[in-house]
């Protein structure tokens, strides 16, 4: 039996309410909401951490905690509470949210003070804090479910945020359709676990797992790598997160780069009962890891604008999450590490990008930046500690947990293990290149902003979170990978250890090494090209690749050529059927009716004779209609 | 010698209650300075009917044949309907309690200066209040009722009040006359109708007693009974205005105060068809090989007729009477069933159709301009945007009527139609629920006028209600409103008490 904890739904609580007042006060709230929105952010850390502490003091099997809030739904076979699960695996969650969150809370002060509308701002991130929590606390699918369309919502008003401008609010639309199918995965999984095990919680789930066939389990894998591919912008559903950077620079450090997209290796890692019992989910999330580890990387290499480039970059360390998700037991520990791990390096980048932003007028494009290093020492200095974070140099966060994920792949085996070891090095390769390139173009080279402010450096309120945050992505990754910490710790959600180290293909040493010249030869022809060049404007005879990668790969064009234009198509027919055969049988009835009445109502006449007789006639008749049935 | 007859005053109490009430109200009227009158009659009608309510409720699991000489039935169906006269009742009254819809003198002329005078002086006569409970006695009597005479009674006890009340309209005073005339007329001669059909009933059974005529199936001259039953159908089909002999009800729902109109709609029709419904599950179940068809026919076309006159309306008072008229019809398919189902979804129907009905002449009563109430619907046009909460509020209760989902209107439409479809009237649901379609489309043109249409310049506006208005409407709404989104709460109650004794 689970011990129960009386806290967990203060964690939930706090911020939607708060997010609710807001809202709800309005105006008035102008002056002291943002300040009430960060303290709410830092209580739940708070709550997060002495949740933590206790954990930790208790034996490996009694970690985990619920708290049944009120029974939800009951309904015949169906009974689901709405009960929150406290785990080893969502206590990870738990700090990345609250911790990351309540940081990039404090940063939107500043960020955001010359806005007018900061207070619905806040509330926005006070509501996305509590559904995400209520998405990794959920003890059942239906619970997750509520907190998975929680953060789809925030994520779209905080995209839209700027609705204002109609671009924006496409992105927001944009990011909501492309969510949407992911969505329809998920709930359709869910009804598929109903169907199979009457049961939608995680716990009652696992225990039957071997009742169910392989094909009814791989059809639940598959819907929930759809929903994990909508959430995390993952190939085929990955089109959104680039315009999802419309949303204020914070929001895409939080949501778009920390933990919202994220959801979906949590949900995979959550699922692992599924998906080790499914082998062909599982390779269809490796595949999917895979392409998007590398699509990403590529659109990465030809963006101009640094958070799209950041967005793409975002992309691509998801797929190697996801990728190592799919490697069975000892790959989810390692998928959750670099999602911890890059939660601090991207949103110290992120925040970074904000800083340069502010003080370049809102300038996104890089190629009006250059030798921004000088005017802004301390961003610099933090945007190259999460560089160094994210491209794996030891001893930053990213070395660790990348080098494990791409050790894993080399020894899954045979020639997928070769395969997807390429792949992986193939991405570090990638990745050390593009962001060689954000880093040159950004901070180093000739200044080509072309108008005679100097940037100024960002105040302090923006200054501490960034520097907290790169801290964290230099140590992060040694603490977690420290004798196995984050592994062990881990264990009893997904028992790793039982085929660890089985059949290695490569030693560590080696794979290090390999990495290390993957990145080091990425980085080498980034700085060969970028480092003299007069990068003003973008090149314009180039070749078709990067035309493609300019263009997204394409992805738009797909997405429109495939189900945006047919669908169009079918929906105008629907309409015509719908005018022509089921209005114009309404409008049928509906003249034939009025025809009817018009004729009907000069019965009507006002006359109390008239009515007397048709009393009369109409009893008459009665008795005529009996008479002829009875005889 | 001659015994003197035992009556049982602890079943009948709802009933003398409220007769006393009545009485006492003539006597008030009589004796009290013209002053205080009001606030008095008020005080004793919702007196009375609080106090029979309780003692309903007392007597709510007992149960007797004998009560009045074995002319009146006390038993769960009789106690389920007596209860929903005196629920509607009680809201009908706080609405009636705002005088100013009625004349002040009835018995003025209309425009001469005796009813300016009394008009300008604010001294109004209270007999409203007497005339109101003696109707509601009679309304609660009428379900009961197990003789034919007792019947008769009844009938004649909550029509005479209605007439005069349906004559006593402040404003369009002609039309409100006109309306209490003809109304008075046709009634007559419906009763004439009714008194002809038991006549022959009595000829057929020897006795007046609907358990007697039962008996004696089979052993009788049909034909006696085949007249009987028509004639009797056309009195009482009459009083649920039922085609052909609906005529009266458009001219009345018009012609007649809304408050009272809106008192008339909801009570009568639950009297009506509570004795319809025993007169036919209990006198005439044997024979229902003959009655079955015409009913159903009836049915059929009233539902349609109904649905179909109510779209060309331009009046709202007019419309809603059509509604009201293919309502009847609706209830019919409830009395043609002839099973438990049937009866406890009439149940249901009854009750909520009532208040829904209540509520929305209510908020007919408030929409006015200087002239006074305006029911003409171009008028409406735009009230969306000029008061919204009575606009939203009205438009719900019309979707109720319409029976769209999450209305207690849909749960009752749903029950009394598969109540008629378990009992095979597969014809009578298929018109049912193609008049229901038809019906949506008046209801919901009126919402359109109302929310979509821009508004015209005009000077009507919604009145702000008085306090008792105000609990009126809102609780009728409120009921409207719960029993479509937790039917379970009556509907267990409709089915445990649809029961009628033998």
């Amino acid at each position: 039996m689970l011990q129960t904890s009386a806290n967990l739904a203060w964690l939930i609580a706090l911020p939607l309410f708060s997010s609710a007042i807001l809202l709800l006060i309005g105006k008035r709230a102008n002056s002291w909401g943002h300040v009430m929105a960060c303290i709410v952010s830092a209580s739940t850390f708070t709550i997060g951490l002495v949740e933590f502490f206790a954990m930790q003091s208790r034996s490996a099997e009694n970690r985990a905690v619920t708290q049944k809030l009120f029974t939800w739904i009951s309904v015949g076979s169906l009974n689901v509470d709405a009960a929150l699960l406290l785990d080893q695996l969502s206590i990870c969650f738990v700090l990345l949210i609250t911790g990351v969150g309540t940081l990039i809370h404090i940063y939107s002060i500043a960020y955001m003070s010359l806005d007018l509308d900061r207070r619905r701002f806040f509330a926005y991130l006070n509501l996305f804090i509590a559904a995400m929590l209520l998405l990794v606390l959920g003890d059942s699918y239906l619970n997750l479910y509520v907190g998975w369309e929680g953060v789809g919502l925030a994520s779209y008003l905080l995209i839209g945020f700027w609705n204002q401008k109609p671009a924006y609010a496409t992105a927001a639309k944009k990011a909501f359709v492309a969510n949407r199918v992911g969505d329809a995965g998920l709930s359709l999984a869910i009804m598929i676990a109903f169907a199979t095990f009457g049961d939608v919680s995680f716990s009652g789930i696992k225990e039957q797992t071997e009742l169910a066939s392989t094909t009814q389990l791989t059809a639940i894998g598959l819907m929930l790598l759809l929903a994990a591919c909508g959430k995390s912008a993952q190939f085929p559903l990955q089109s959104w997160l680039g315009d999802a950077m419309a949303g204020p620079t914070p929001v895409s450090a939080l949501i778009h780069a920390a933990t919202m997209v994220t959801a979906g290796v949590y949900l995979i890692t959550r699922s692992n009962f599924i998906f080790d019992a499914a082998p062909t989910a599982q390779l269809m999330v490796v595949i999917v890891g895979g392409i998007t580890l590398l699509f990403g990387a590529i659109i990465g290499t030809a963006k101009d604008d640094i958070k799209k480039a950041l967005a793409a970059s975002t992309m691509s360390q998801i797929g190697y999450m996801i990728l190592a998700t799919g490697l069975g037991p000892i790959g989810y520990a390692f998928a959750i590490m670099h999602l911890l791990t890059h939660g601090f390096f991207k949103a110290s980048m992120f925040l970074g990008a904000g800083s340069v932003m502010h003080g370049m007028k809102d300038e996104v494009n890089m190629r009006r930046y250059g030798g921004i290093g000088k005017f802004m020492p301390i961003t610099a200095l933090t945007f190259g500690l999460a560089y160094l974070a994210i491209i794996g140099v030891p001893p930053f966060a990213g070395f660790y947990s990348k080098d494990k994920i791409i050790e894993t792949a080399f020894n899954a085996g045979g020639s997928k293990g070769l395969l997807l070891g390429i792949t992986t090095l193939l991405g570090a390769m990638i990745t050390a290149f593009y962001m060689t390139r954000v880093v040159l173009l950004t901070f180093f080279g000739n200044e080509r902003w072309g108008h005679k402010d100097e940037p100024a450096e960002s105040p302090a309120l923006m200054l501490i979170p960034i520097g907290l945050l790169s801290v964290g992505s230099v140590v992060s990754g040694f603490f977690l990978a420290r004798g196995e910490a984050l592994v062990h710790w881990l264990e009893p959600v997904v028992n790793p250890l039982k085929e660890h180290h089985s059949g290695e293909f490569l030693s560590p040493i080696i794979v290090s090494l390999l990495t290390l010249t993957a990145v080091i030869i990425g980085i080498s022809i980034a700085v060969n090209k970028y480092r003299s060049a007069q990068a003003d404007l973008a090149p314009e005879k180039v070749s078709i690749l990067t035309t493609a990668a300019r263009k997204d790969l394409f992805q738009d064009s797909i997405n429109e050529a495939a189900f945006m234009r047919p669908g169009q198509s079918l929906v105008g027919r629907l309409l015509k059927i719908d005018y022509l055969v089921i209005d114009g049988l309404v409008r049928a009835v509906g003249s034939v009716s009025l025809t009817a009445a018009n004729k009907l109502r000069t019965l009507q006449n006002g006359y109390v004779r008239s009515y007397a007789l048709m009393m009369v006639i109409g009893a008459l008749a009665l008795i005529a209609v009996i008479w002829s049935v009875t005889a | 010698m001659l015994t003197a007859p035992s009556l049982s005053y602890s079943l009948l109490a709802p009933m003398l209650i409220v007769f006393g009430g009545a009485v006492a109200g003539v006597l008030v009227e009589a004796f009290l300075a013209k002053t205080h009158r009001a606030a008095v009659q008020l005080t004793i009608s919702l007196g009375a009917l609080l106090l029979a309510l309780q003692q309903l409720w007392r007597i709510r699991d007992l149960s007797s044949t004998t009560a009045a000489v074995n002319s009146v039935a006390i038993d769960k169906a009789g106690i389920f309907l007596q209860a929903t006269v005196v629920l509607l009742a009680l809201v009908a009254v706080l609405l009636i309690a705002d005088q100013d819809n009625f004349v002040a003198q009835a018995s003025a002329v209309p425009g001469s200066s005796e009813e300016i005078n009394t008009l300008q002086q604010k001294s109004q006569q209270t007999e409203i209040f007497p005339l109101f409970l003696f109707a509601v006695g009679g309304m609660m009597l009428f379900p009961v009722a197990t003789d034919l005479i007792t019947l008769f009674v009844a009938l004649e006890v909550f029509s005479l009040p209605l007439y005069l009340l349906a004559g006593l309209s402040r404003r369009k005073r002609l039309l409100s006359q006109e309306a209490a005339l003809k109304y008075f007329l046709l009634g007559a001669y419906a009763s004439a109708f009714f008194l002809f059909g038991a006549a022959f009933l009595y000829g057929y059974a020897g006795t007046i007693s609907l358990s007697g005529i039962s008996a004696a199936f089979g052993t009788a001259n049909e034909v006696f009974l085949l007249i009987g039953i028509v004639f009797l159908s056309v009195g009482l089909l009459f009083k649920i205005s039922a085609v052909p002999f609906h005529s009266w009800t458009p001219d009345v729902y018009q012609g007649a105060p809304t408050p009272i109109t809106a008192f008339m709609a909801a009570c009568t029709k639950v009297a009506a068809f509570g004795a319809i419904l025993r007169i036919f599950y209990v006198g005439f179940a044997q024979s229902q090989t003959l009655w079955q068809p015409i009913i159903t026919v009836i049915a059929i076309l009233t539902m349609i007729f109904g649905s179909i006159v109510a779209i060309t309306q331009r009046d709202i008072k007019r419309m809603l009477a059509y509604s009201s008229i293919a309502h009847a019809g609706f209830l019919l398919s409830g009395v043609v069933a002839l099973n438990k189902d049937g009866l406890a979804a009439s149940l249901f129907y009854l009750f909520t159709y009532g208040f829904t009905t209540l509520a929305a002449f209510g908020i007919i009563g408030l929409v006015k301009d200087s002239a006074g109430e305006v029911t003409d619907l171009n008028r409406w046009i735009g009230l969306g945007k000029k008061s919204p909460l009575v606009a939203g509020v009205f438009a719900f209760l019309l979707l109720s009527f319409a029976g769209i989902p999450l209305t207690s209107g849909f749960i009752a439409k749903f029950a009394i139609f598969s109540a008629a479809y378990k009992s095979g009237n597969i014809a009578l649901v298929v018109v049912g629920v193609l008049a229901s379609a038809i019906a949506a489309f008046f209801y919901i043109r009126v919402i359109i006028m109302i929310f979509f249409t821009d508004p015209v310049n005009d000077s009507v506006s919604v009145i702000i209600p008085s306090v008792k208005s105000r609990i009126s409407i809102t609780i009728a709404t409120l009921i409207s409103i719960i029993l479509g989104l937790a039917p379970s709460l009556l509907l267990n109650g409709a089915d445990n008490f649809a029961n009628f004794l033998r």
